[in-house]
């Protein structure tokens, strides 16, 4: 350190402290939200100790929904949340590191052509292309399906660019001694980059799990039953209309659970998942 | 021998009757226990006979089951029966070959369908001027007035006396304002409320050819010096602190149930909420009227949603379709759907039968929608209206409404911009509607 | 960057890159390819009848007042996102670079609200901020504000930025971090010794040394207002009142999906397009420089 200044390590600490409860205010109070009864929580204030209920309504949102808006239980989306989420990350980790070997590691006609093909898609999210993007879903009978909600979102180039990236690092060396002793450049792939790039697929993984799991205007429109709601869409469902009539400590509890897998994912995976931020973007 | 064959005769018989079973796939936005009661419906309908089955599907809310339903009816595979809000009428009604008239259905299918049995103010929003019914009326509901009484006392006024006209309103605000009240109006549905309703309610044209019902190339006519000065009276109101804004859907119902608001104009369909919450004395009434304009107050007008035929499927499909519309006009099911959830009864008989019933003295106010609804014969002001893509229309002007009930814009400069915006979407849809 | 060594093979590279170019192209060009033609129809809800009309939307929507007023929204949206978001995780970043005991501490609560969705953030705050029941909205009417983001359009442009921002901090935390972090401690030290105070240090020698990570941070803010915050809008404000808080790519979506204008809604997504393909190449302008030095 420069100094030891304790006034100023104290005003640190203080920044740090007052951050964090910001950070955590909004999360503390939907906890508590969480546990109290809907006659408790339209009472102004709220009070701001957890309650009684949270066995009753963590139960009552995994197994039967809300009762005024989707009815869907919510143990039935976290699942579909985990299938898109792990779908996303594992199509996006699988079509983009083959694709980037082909770049990296072959020179043939097209090559930068398809290289560009890929790139331009880096900062285009669904977004801007969201209503054609729903046509082609439904000529194709995407709709309502696993597929119809992974496979357009695996769509990009963050993924590959990343492995590029990272296999122009490999030393040439290791492709050299493998020509030598007569490998394939398949047998390279599997048994040089694969494993050299474990640390990098298992950052990304942490990044496009958070990805496809918070994925919302997408699954919005391509899920029309119930049956086939993630837990983001289910939160929206709860919500019908005004303030109070909404089954707050309902939405509150599924809110939580919706926002659980995520955050642990980011907090127990927390080095892999610095490491696959600073590297995407890099 | 002849056992035989008679058996498998017999058999072949059974497996064609469970085969012949003809799916009919509905669409709907009723969430929750609404949802429920939909099934319902649907689950009953399919015990009366064993041709068709009705396959009832919660799509979402009313934009995005259009979406979904717009979506399918191009890829072909459209669903028969979709559930549609009333500002989408005109954009079903325009898209020729993807709907079927209701009336169309009926006749094809030999049903016998009378369309004076059902009431006028509830059939005459989804008629054309031939008098042909194009959508069957399924939920639907009128703004109402609800008023607090335990408020009213407290404030010194009659609580068995609820304001009639807008004068008794102003007063009545004042005294709820003096003694205390936080929050002394809101309103739910604002265009729906105060220029939709408001002007069938004065018998006012909202727009011109028969409120856009008689042609594409209507023009809204919403900057009247009588529209001007209602809003320009809420806009008074808010500044106030009167008026309580609230948002544009029902979160204003919410206000009130809780005892924020001791007065609310919004869906009759709010009652059973408010049942539930409303810890206070509370009455249904009508909505109040400006006592000087000549013929006030009218009938009020519907809103909420219709069932729409889609184009493109077999004539025995139409024949299950017309059977469902059958019986959804049955006079118990319209009793049944009517008091467990809230909406109005859409034939005659239905209210008649709700009322001897003795269900409107176990739960007063029940039967102010339909009284309201049915206070006038409608005129061409009244029965309805039908704009090309409402859903921004409505928007428009609402936009328009937030910018005076906010303080930023003055009521005529208002209702202004709001008729050249609502008459750029009407030329628009016009435009894209004349190939 | 190339390859030395390289593979030979007449059909594995292909073989290797179809699947990703297929996604692409179903996915991703021909959608892109159906909104540049649609921008050019007008038609009716269904698709029974439809117009070739040349630039008519696009024109249309440069005359209409609302566009550029979405447009104007989106710039102030953007800049209140990207600016105060960099602020506050700038000055939590210095804190914790310092910090010696419970760093990992800080850094791991700080950082949790980046697994949380833009849509279920958008949730909570609106939640907090609720006209009757919010608990903050009860806080400030003590206070005496009064608070109803439904009808007054400065609180709700506040709320939809506090939400979008408070859910971006811990990224803009995580590069800071990292920027901080690498910054020479000699560098650090020689300036102590010349006397100079560590306000001081910090506008002279730390700020100009993590201005690339700043540009790219604001870049990145940039995108991510402009676009990821559609689940924030969407679950609290849906572009109201008045259209106040409705965001260029909220307004694709409502005019597309809620009113059936394809052909405008169309239109919108295609100048979204060639705003973003700007962006991009700002953006890969900077990793070129970037990887120079």
């Amino acid at each position: 350190m420069v100094e030891n200044r304790p006034v100023l390590r104290f005003f640190q600490h203080l920044i740090l402290i007052v951050g964090v409860i910001i950070v955590a205010f909004p999360l503390y109070v939907t906890f508590v939200a969480s546990t109290l009864t809907y006659d408790q929580i339209v009472t102004v204030p709220m009070p701001l100790l957890p309650g009684d209920q949270l066995w009753a309504n963590y139960s009552q949102v995994l197994t039967a929904g809300s009762q005024k808006g989707s009815s869907a239980p919510v143990s039935a989306m976290l699942v579909n949340s985990f299938i898109v989420a792990i779908g996303v990350a594992l199509g996006k980790i699988s079509i983009s590191i083959i694709s980037a070997f082909a770049i990296v590691y072959f020179r043939f006609p097209g090559r930068t052509f398809f290289f560009w093909m890929i790139f331009v898609t880096l900062m285009l999210p669904i977004e801007v292309r969201i209503i054609p993007t729903f046509k082609v879903a439904s000529d194709l009978g995407l709709l309502d399906s696993y597929a119809g909600l992974t496979l357009p979102l695996i769509a990009s180039a963050t993924a590959t660019f990343l492995f590029r990236q990272f296999f122009l690092t490999i030393p040439d060396e290791l492709a050299e001694a493998a020509r030598i002793d007569g490998a394939g450049p398949l047998r390279f792939f599997w048994d040089v980059v694969v494993p050299l790039s474990k640390t990098n697929m298992a950052a990304l993984f942490v990044i496009l799990f958070i990805h496809g799991w918070n994925q919302y205007l997408w699954p919005l429109l391509i899920t029309g039953q119930e049956s086939m709601y993630t837990v983001v869409i289910g939160i929206k469902r709860m919500i019908a209309g005004g303030d109070a009539s909404n089954e707050w400590n309902l939405i509150m509890a599924t809110a939580i659970l919706a926002l659980l897998p995520p955050a642990l994912v980011v907090v127990l995976m927390q080095k892999w998942f610095v490491k696959g931020l600073v590297d995407t973007e890099k | 021998m002849i056992r035989k064959a008679l058996l498998a005769a017999l058999s072949l018989a059974a497996a064609t009757a469970v085969q012949a079973q003809t799916e009919i796939q509905f669409w709907h936005s009723m969430g929750g226990a609404l949802g429920d009661k939909v099934g319902e419906l649907a689950t009953k309908f399919n015990a009366t006979q064993n041709q068709y089955k009705v396959v009832a599907t919660y799509k979402g809310s009313y934009s995005e089951s259009m979406t979904a339903a717009i979506a399918a009816y191009r890829a072909g595979n459209a669903p028969h029966i979709l559930q549609v809000f009333e500002v989408g009428t005109a954009t079903m009604m325009a898209a020729k070959g993807a709907i079927i008239p209701v009336a169309k259905v009926m006749k094809d299918a030999d049903e016998p369908f009378d369309p004076k049995v059902y009431l006028p103010t509830v059939a005459g929003y989804y008629t054309d001027t031939k008098g042909n019914m194009l959508s069957f009326p399924f939920n639907s509901s009128t703004v109402v007035f609800y008023v607090n009484k335990d408020a009213f006392k407290k404030a010194g006024l009659d609580p068995n006396k609820a304001p009639k006209t807008w004068k008794e309103f102003l007063a009545a605000a004042d005294k709820l304002k003096a003694a205390g009240q936080s929050c002394v109006y809101t309103s739910g549905w604002p265009s729906w409320m105060h220029v939709e309703n408001f002007s069938a309610w004065h018998n006012v044209p909202i727009g011109t050819k028969e409120n856009g019902m008689a042609s594409l190339d209507s023009e809204f006519q919403i900057n009247s010096p009588l529209h001007v000065r209602h809003v320009a009276m809420l806009g008074d109101m808010a500044k106030k602190g009167l008026f309580t804004y609230a948002g544009r859907g029902n979160q204003a119902e919410a206000k009130f149930g809780s005892g924020e608001c001791a007065m609310l104009t919004s869906s009759s369909g709010a009652q059973a909420n408010i049942k539930r919450n409303a810890k206070f004395e509370w009455s249904v009434n009508f909505i109040p009227y400006h006592d000087d304009v000549k013929g006030a107050p009218q009938n009020s007008i519907i809103g909420g949603a219709s069932l729409w035929t889609m184009g493109g499927k077999t004539n025995n499909a139409y024949k299950g379709v017309a059977k469902f519309f059958a019986y959804l006009s049955r006079p118990e099911v319209q009793m049944d759907w009517h008091t467990s959830t809230g909406y109005v009864p859409i034939t005659q008989a239905a209210y008649e039968m709700t009322r001897k019933s003795g269900y409107y003295d176990k739960n007063p106010g029940a039967d102010i929608a339909v009284k309201q609804l049915t206070n006038k014969p409608p005129t061409s002001n009244s029965k309805g209206l039908r704009f090309g893509n409402f859903v921004q229309g409505r928007e428009a002007i609402e936009e328009e409404m937030e910018g005076v009930f906010s303080g930023k814009k003055d009521a005529k400069a208002a209702m202004d911009e709001a008729v050249k915006r609502g008459n750029e979407i009407l030329r628009k849809f016009e435009a894209a509607n004349k190939g | 960057m190339e390859k030395r060594v390289v593979f030979q093979s007449k059909w594995l590279p292909y073989a290797l890159l179809a699947p990703q170019i297929v996604v692409t192209v179903i996915f991703f060009f021909w959608p892109a390819a159906q909104a540049v033609y649609y921008s050019f129809l007008v038609q009716d809800a269904f698709g029974t009848s439809s117009q070739f009309v040349w630039f008519q939307n696009f024109t249309e929507l440069f005359h209409d007042g609302r566009y550029v007023e979405s447009f104007k929204v989106t710039v102030l949206f953007s800049t209140l996102v990207a600016v105060s978001g960099l602020a506050i995780s700038l000055l939590l970043a210095t804190a914790a670079d310092r910090v010696v005991r419970g760093a990992m501490a800080y850094k791991t609560l700080l950082i949790w609200p980046y697994a949380v969705a833009p849509a279920i953030a958008g949730v909570l705050w609106a939640f907090l901020f609720a006209p009757s029941i919010g608990i903050v909205t009860y806080l400030l009417k003590k206070m005496g504000i009064d608070w109803n983001w439904i009808i007054n359009s400065e609180q709700a442009m506040l709320l939809v930025v506090i939400a979008a921002v408070w859910k971006q901090i811990s990224y803009n935390f995580l590069f800071f971090l990292a920027g901080l972090q690498s910054i020479p401690r000699a560098l650090m030290e020689a300036a102590a010794i010349d006397g100079a105070s560590p306000t001081r240090r910090f506008w002279t020698i730390v700020f100009p040394l993590l201005s690339p990570t700043t540009f790219f941070l604001l870049v990145v803010n940039i995108v991510y207002a402009f676009f990821d915050t559609f689940g924030v809008i969407d679950a609290t404000t849906q572009g109201g009142p008045a259209a106040s808080t409705q965001i260029l790519v909220y307004k694709v979506y409502h005019d597309g999906v809620k009113a059936a204008d394809l052909g405008s809604s169309s239109a919108q997504s295609v100048i979204l397009m060639l705003i973003v393909i700007t962006l991009t190449v700002v953006q890969f302008r900077f990793v070129e420089k970037k990887v120079q030095y």
